[in-house]
């Protein structure tokens, strides 16, 4: 299926919880969907015959200073078509739904999330740090954070 | 099994056996998580009840320092130290994301030679994931054919960038150097040297014995577990699927090259066991070799840099990319903000990945067990850790 | 060696240390060229030198690696148990020296030519088991746990074929001593035991097959007694850490090295005394003598040790419950028919 089709299937099955359709992106086009029907969009991508988005190739958070993103690219390996699929959340309450029983690679991804960016991703059966210490505070990966000058007594910048 | 103590108390004179579960820490510090990983058994005598993994102890943040820097090529160099074992694969997955991004056709020659290196890349990956899967079962000797070998494939690299491990070889747009005079005859000589040593290495490891004894009917991983965790590259194809981004979501010159995809078809043992994820790797090597053959036959003649700009400034947007590297789907996402450097990279590292699926695989089986899958899962914690 | 002692000594204590230290020099002789035997093997077998530098080929190493162990620190374990702790690595080593005293090393030296020989060697290396399970326990380390479980769980399995190999052979020979055992096989190449003994033709055809069954199953029991590749579960250096033994450093880990040394002359010995006639030469009376027969008897104890060094260096290592399979369900079944056979042949 092109980008085209999968996006007006979307629009038709899930209406305004499509948010944008970025069909004439520089690169790759990508698609915005609402947080929280992300999980019922994955469930269709997956389920739906004529798309089978079984592989999730790979799911980031992106900090766009104000919103946080979460981006899932997707491929289907009967179909062997790729989709982008994104999902906008406000930095000051930056919940999305997770997709982990979706696919179960997510659980990892989501975790790496939520250490680096501070997503949180309501539903997931284990979000703790995955990368980071279990102890350590803020998020790393977020435009605004600040090294800490201390980790249990040890200095961090070196 | 996990119930039993919780039931039945104990009593001094019972008759059932009061057991108890153990915690084990397997590593950070232990010969076979392949470095810094550590994993918390929950054990019930040598039966490993569940695998809780704790990952995080090579963090460097990688993906932090790559927004610092000022330019896309200056990330190169921390993209080599990912899998450090297989360089030349991570260099090739962010430059063909970066090239994808920036929107940069690289002359022909540079194509050739890319897939040259990453090929040999793959070998020299495969050959210590190969040996040190034959430690983890106690064979110590393979290890060091194989490594007799994987020297000579350092040689060639070192002979064309100068470095043994972390090369800082494929450019943005090209190569760091071109081949040196003699480069092709030499690696041409390796290719006629390693195929009478694979079938050495079948006869000392994979076909022995005990090997298969303790490989085959291991660790099974389902095929639909295997896609819907994501698993790739030789894990993936271990498992009966056959899926290789160099046939199926070709980038360079794959697509004029021949070669077979290796799948696992359970000849000792269960499609999908540990057996087959080694078997797949052995298989590979060869097909690498036909790979590198071919591609030495075509090789033109030509620059090895695109005509670029002297800085490189893309428009806002953002591209991923994957790529076939020795451990599976390398990925990098690549966002940029229309200047010079860039705005966020994500790696996605098939090590991480595959590694996630361990506690699946792993349940119910015993301690010497865990270390087989965890071998034959071949993760390098550099690149789960990033 | 005894009379000769006694002639200088009188019947004297110092008489009996010096049957008794005699081994130990020989011990420590054989562990140091074994070490250097196996790291040289080793090496040739994986295309590659080993030490070269200290000494010529390397032939130093072995005492500069001795040295080295004896400089290093001691440490114990806070949390261990001192006292067991402490006490682990002599039992081991005492086990296996303790075999020493009846092995015939040449037709005039054994060390007590007790009539049990062999029963009491299998008694008194079962005292080594008690040593590692003790170094697991006291170490406080659940890798150390595993490991003297596993290996006391392997010898105690291991040591019932080997035991039926060894009656087998009492069954032939009609005696335990060692010395006695030897001397039954005296006269040439073809009376060992692994070819018949010295028994009428009909019987040592029947013998030989058999034979040739017992001393594999016995070689294979002495290896899993060794705790070496594929039998090294306990010390499983890829899953256990280093088993048993992890926690000790110096001069303690020192002696469970020389102990496994010690051990894998000592089971190599017992097979050559068993099956390849001791010190017996291969000549009949041609190079017999006192010094032959000591060169004969290390001479074979150290093939054996060689071809254990080669199977170490080749095969993989075989997972807990395999190796219970192949010593219950393989080499018992194995051992108690030709048992059975040994037994039919001599009554025959």
């Amino acid at each position: 299926m092109t980008f085209q089709e999968i996006s007006e299937n979307l629009q038709k099955k899930f209406g305004d919880a499509v948010v944008l359709v970025k069909a004439d992106a520089a690169v790759d086009p990508f698609i915005v969907v609402a947080a929280q029907s992300v999980c019922d969009i994955a469930l269709h991508l997956r389920e739906d015959a004529a798309m089978q988005f079984d592989y999730l190739m790979c799911l980031s958070g992106v900090d766009r200073k104000g919103t946080f993103e979460v981006v899932y690219h997707l491929a289907s390996m009967t179909h062997k078509h790729k989709l982008v699929l994104k999902v906008s959340v406000p930095a000051d309450r930056p919940e999305v739904p997770t997709v982990e029983s979706v696919w179960k690679t997510a659980n990892w991804h989501e975790r790496e999330a939520y250490d680096l960016f501070g997503i949180i991703f309501t539903g997931h059966p284990d979000l703790r740090r995955i990368l980071l210490p279990y102890d350590w505070e803020g998020y790393p990966l977020r435009k605004d954070y600040e090294t800490p000058e201390f980790y249990n007594g040890m200095r961090v910048p070196y | 099994m996990i119930e039993t103590h919780h039931s039945q108390p104990a009593t001094s004179r019972g008759t059932t056996l009061r057991t108890e579960e153990m915690i084990l820490n397997m590593g950070p510090q232990h010969p076979s998580t392949h470095g810094v990983l550590r994993l918390e058994l929950v054990v019930d005598g040598e039966i490993v009840v569940d695998v809780i993994p704790h990952l995080g102890y090579l963090h460097r943040c990688f993906e932090k320092h790559a927004e610092q820097m000022s330019n896309y090529q200056q990330v190169v160099p921390y993209v080599d130290r990912m899998d450090y074992v297989s360089s030349m694969g991570n260099e090739f997955a962010y430059v063909v994301a970066a090239e994808k991004l920036l929107k940069i056709q690289v002359p022909e020659r540079v194509d050739y030679i890319r897939v040259i290196m990453a090929e040999l890349q793959r070998i020299a990956s495969h050959q210590i994931a190969i040996g040190t899967y034959g430690i983890d079962i106690g064979a110590f000797t393979p290890f060091l054919f194989l490594f007799r070998d994987r020297e000579r494939i350092l040689d060639l690299f070192e002979e064309a960038c100068g470095a043994r491990l972390l090369y800082n070889y494929f450019w943005i747009g090209g190569l760091s150097h071109d081949l040196p005079p003699g480069w092709v005859e030499k690696a041409k000589a390796f290719c006629a040297y390693l195929k009478p040593n694979i079938v050495e290495l079948n006869g000392l490891l994979t076909y022995n014995k005990i090997f298969i004894e303790r490989t085959a009917n291991v660790g099974v991983l389902p095929k639909d577990v295997a896609i819907n965790y994501a698993c790739s590259g030789p894990m993936l194809r271990a498992s009966g699927v056959n899926w290789d981004l160099r046939r199926d979501d070709p980038y360079s010159v794959y697509d004029k090259i021949e070669w077979d995809v290796c799948v696992g078809r359970g000849e000792a043992g269960t499609v999908g066991d540990c057996w087959d994820r080694n078997i797949v790797r052995v298989h590979e090597m060869e097909q690498s070799l036909r790979i590198i053959e071919q591609a030495l036959a075509m090789l033109p003649e030509g620059n090895v840099q695109a005509a670029l700009p002297k800085r490189i400034m893309p428009v806002a947007s953002e591209a991923y990319a994957r790529t076939e590297a020795p451990r599976g789907e390398l990925g990098f996402y690549i966002i940029s903000d229309g200047t010079g450097s860039p705005y966020r990279i994500k790696a996605r590292g098939p090590s991480f990945v595959n590694l996630s699926v361990i506690t699946e695989i792993s349940r119910g089986a015993m301690i010497a067990d865990l270390v087989a899958i965890l071998g034959s899962t071949d993760i390098v914690l550099g690149e789960v850790d990033r | 060696m005894d009379q000769f002692l006694q002639s200088i000594f009188g019947d004297t204590i110092l008489t009996h240390v010096f049957m008794s230290v005699l081994p130990l020099l020989f011990l420590l002789v054989c562990a140091v060229v074994t070490i250097y035997v196996e790291m040289k093997m080793a090496a040739h077998m994986q295309d590659r030198l080993a030490y070269m530098r200290t000494g010529w080929h390397g032939t130093l190493q072995p005492v500069a690696d001795i040295l080295k162990l004896l400089q290093k620190e001691d440490i114990i374990p806070a949390s261990a148990d001192k006292f067991l702790f402490m006490l682990a690595p002599y039992i081991v080593f005492v086990g296996t020296y303790a075999a020493f005293a009846v092995l015939p090393f040449s037709s005039s030296y054994i060390g007590s030519a007790v009539d049990l020989g062999l029963f009491y060697v299998i008694a008194v290396s079962a005292l080594v088991v008690v040593g590692i399970l003790m170094a697991g326990w006291a170490s406080n380390n659940k890798w150390s746990l595993f490991g003297a479980i596993r290996s006391a769980s392997q010898v105690i399995s291991y040591e019932i074929p080997a035991a039926l190999a060894v009656l087998a052979v009492v069954m032939i020979t009609g005696t335990m001593s060692m010395n006695e055992i030897t001397k039954f096989q005296e006269g040439g190449i073809q009376n060992w035991l692994i070819f018949g003994g010295p028994l009428p033709i009909v019987h040592k055809l029947l013998l030989i097959p058999v034979m040739i069954v017992l001393a594999v199953v016995y070689y294979v029991c002495s290896m899993a007694e060794v705790n070496r590749t594929p039998f090294d579960i306990p010390e499983a250096e890829s899953e256990l850490v280093q088993g048993y033994n992890t926690e000790f450093t110096g001069m303690k880990f020192a002696i469970f090295y020389l102990a496994e040394y010690a051990n894998l002359f000592l089971v190599s010995a017992i097979a050559v005394v068993l099956f390849f006639g001791g010190w017996s030469s291969p000549f009949g009376s041609f190079m017999s003598g006192p010094w032959w027969s000591l060169f004969w008897f290390s001479l074979k104890g150290m093939l054996f040790v060689c071809l254990n060094i080669w199977l170490r260096w080749t095969l993989p290592r075989l997972r807990v419950d395999q190796l219970m399979y192949v010593s219950w369900k393989v080499l018992v079944p194995f051992a108690l028919v030709c048992v059975v056979l040994v037994g039919a042949i001599m009554v025959m």
